[in-house]
């Protein structure tokens, strides 16, 4: 299903008024209702390679698998859907690919990135993420966010030793506890979530979040929601009046109309004779 | 090194380095900070610093512990805080912020790996004891950051400045104070506008959020964004753009200045700066 008329997309990424280059990486396929983020690191431009390696590969990896296979179909030998388990498999296989060029290429080692994916399908989405790049969702004039970032700080805060409000202040933001490409398998996190037609996702880099309260992303996409590019361009453009310490990279996508899955007739029968 | 200042009626008494893990303040003589007064309890208060982050604990103290004019159970102590004890009063200093440049490299994000957590498992192990309770997963997690840190910075990996850093091995990545604050918006006159035509002629809206819009959704919508270098007017949506003193702004940002003439939706008004 091609969902180019349900979802609307618009991003900036920008290296900030600090970096002299953006490690940061952005794709999106709206046909396919895929968008991902990922900020690198690693030394010289090893951070770049590994966020680039990671979009690139999941985008072109998934684009290929939806070319024959729809997320919600239902797997033969477990019954369940398939969306959960590709994404999994195509964030593992980016994994492997940073890890195993960080191993045999010398300026590269050590190389990692974060990483936010979203597959829109069937009125969902399935977000799977690893690290401190977040996914916020703005839904009937309220923002929240989606995905708990795999960092020291929310570790913290979760033990209760940070109050929330505490944490802008804190030390060690910059440390996460999960990425890809470090470790020769990684875990991602992923749920799946209900979308409903207007909302508004913003996928975005930790150079957003740490330059720009969650009230004032609120602001932007309440008052600029009805221009999408121009909301990317201004929440970018709030982080680096804030200073722009860090690359920022910003993926919205709007939920137009609902999306539901066109299951045949013969997957119902199947679905129900098991 | 963070510090406490203690001090009675404004005279300063003592200044005490928080050298330990665990920095204990009461009346009885073992405390590490003794403060002999009948308002403060034989064991009131712990102090427990992790790195460079110091916790401030109350030990079910008769009387509490106030920081900063609130009573507290527990406390992430920032800069200059004001710990009060009785008559006594604690001030706490964290550490000088050091130089800008170097800042920026330590805000680079880094991973934190497994391997080397499980390394520094007996060195989290001994700080756990020392922390004790809700600390205990923190301060393992503590160590074995200062653990992957300086696996980190010696490898060269998963720090972005890894040669940068490599000269002192043992240090840098966890020893930075707090990344400076936002710095604060430089001053700058509030802007305002008055409709001169329309049904609300002659009102005045004063634009002081980083962004107001303007306009009939559906119709005709532009936003005033309120920057550092000043007031800017975008398009947002509908067919026909916003005017600023008869020419039709372009898809950019349009600088305002003073005593610009804006028309949008068939409704004039001047911007204006307030001094």
């Amino acid at each position: 299903m091609d969902l180019t008329q349900v979802l609307e997309i618009a991003s900036c990424t920008d290296p900030g008024m600090v970096r002299s280059h953006n490690e940061d990486s952005i794709a999106a396929d709206a046909a396919n209702g895929l968008v991902v983020l990922a900020d690198g690191m690693g030394g010289y431009n090893a951070g770049e390679v590994a966020s680039g390696m990671a979009t690139t590969v999941i985008i072109t990896e998934m684009q290929q698998i939806l070319s024959g296979s729809k997320p919600y179909q239902l797997d033969a030998r477990t019954n369940q859907e398939v969306g959960a388990r590709l994404v999994r498999e195509q964030v593992l296989k980016a994994n492997t690919s940073i890890y195993q060029a960080a191993q045999s290429q010398p300026q590269y080692a050590g190389m990692g990135t974060t990483l936010v994916v979203c597959l829109f399908y069937d009125n969902r989405v399935l977000v799977a993420h690893l690290g401190d790049s977040r996914l916020y969702l703005m839904r009937d004039g309220k923002l929240s966010q989606v995905t708990r970032d795999h960092s020291l700080l929310q570790e913290q805060i979760d033990a209760g030793l940070i109050a929330p409000e505490q944490a802008k202040n804190a030390q060690h933001k910059n440390l996460v506890t999960k990425a890809l490409g470090i470790d020769p398998t990684v875990e991602p996190e992923i749920h799946e979530y209900a979308t409903k037609p207007g909302d508004i996702y913003l996928l975005c880099s930790d150079g957003l979040c740490d330059m720009v309260d969650d009230e004032d992303i609120s602001m932007t996409l309440e008052a600029l929601g009805a221009n999408l590019n121009l909301a990317a361009q201004q929440l970018v453009q709030m982080a680096n009046d804030n200073g722009g310490r860090d690359n920022i990279s910003v993926i919205l996508v709007r939920v137009l109309r609902e999306y539901p899955g066109a299951r045949g007739v013969m997957a119902k029968v199947f679905a129900w004779l098991k | 090194m963070a510090k406490l200042i203690l001090s009675m009626d404004g005279l300063v008494l003592k200044e005490i380095p928080l050298t330990k893990e665990r920095t204990t303040i009461g009346r009885k003589p073992h405390n590490d900070i003794q403060i002999d007064n009948l308002a403060v309890s034989g064991e009131h208060a712990v102090i427990v610093t992790i790195l460079n982050d110091s916790f401030l604990e109350d030990l079910g103290s008769t009387n509490g512990t106030v920081v900063n004019g609130n009573p507290i159970k527990k406390h992430f102590l920032q800069n200059n805080d004001i710990i009060e004890l009785g008559k006594y009063k604690l001030k706490f200093v964290g550490e000088s912020a050091p130089a800008a440049a170097e800042k920026a490299d330590f805000e680079k994000t880094m991973v934190l790996r497994p391997s080397a957590m499980k390394a520094a498992a007996e060195q989290a192990k001994a700080m756990a004891a020392a922390a004790g309770g809700a600390q205990a997963a923190v301060a393992q997690r503590a160590a074995a950051v200062q653990h992957a840190a300086s696996t980190a910075a010696a490898a060269g990996i998963a720090d972005k400045d890894a040669t940068k850093t490599a000269p002192t091995p043992l240090a840098a990545p966890v020893s930075n104070p707090a990344p400076a604050p936002v710095p604060p918006k430089p001053a700058q006159p509030l802007g305002a506008i008055q409709l001169l035509s329309g049904a609300n002629a002659g009102k005045e809206l004063e634009l002081t959020k980083p962004l107001t819009t303007l306009g009939k959704p559906g119709v005709q919508v532009a936003v005033l964004t309120r920057r550092p270098q000043g007031y800017f007017i975008t398009h947002v949506e509908g067919a026909d753009r916003p005017q600023v003193n008869g020419q039709r702004i372009g898809p950019a940002p349009h600088a305002l200045k003073d005593h610009d003439m804006i028309e949008l939706a068939g409704v004039k008004m001047e911007f204006f700066l307030k001094g």
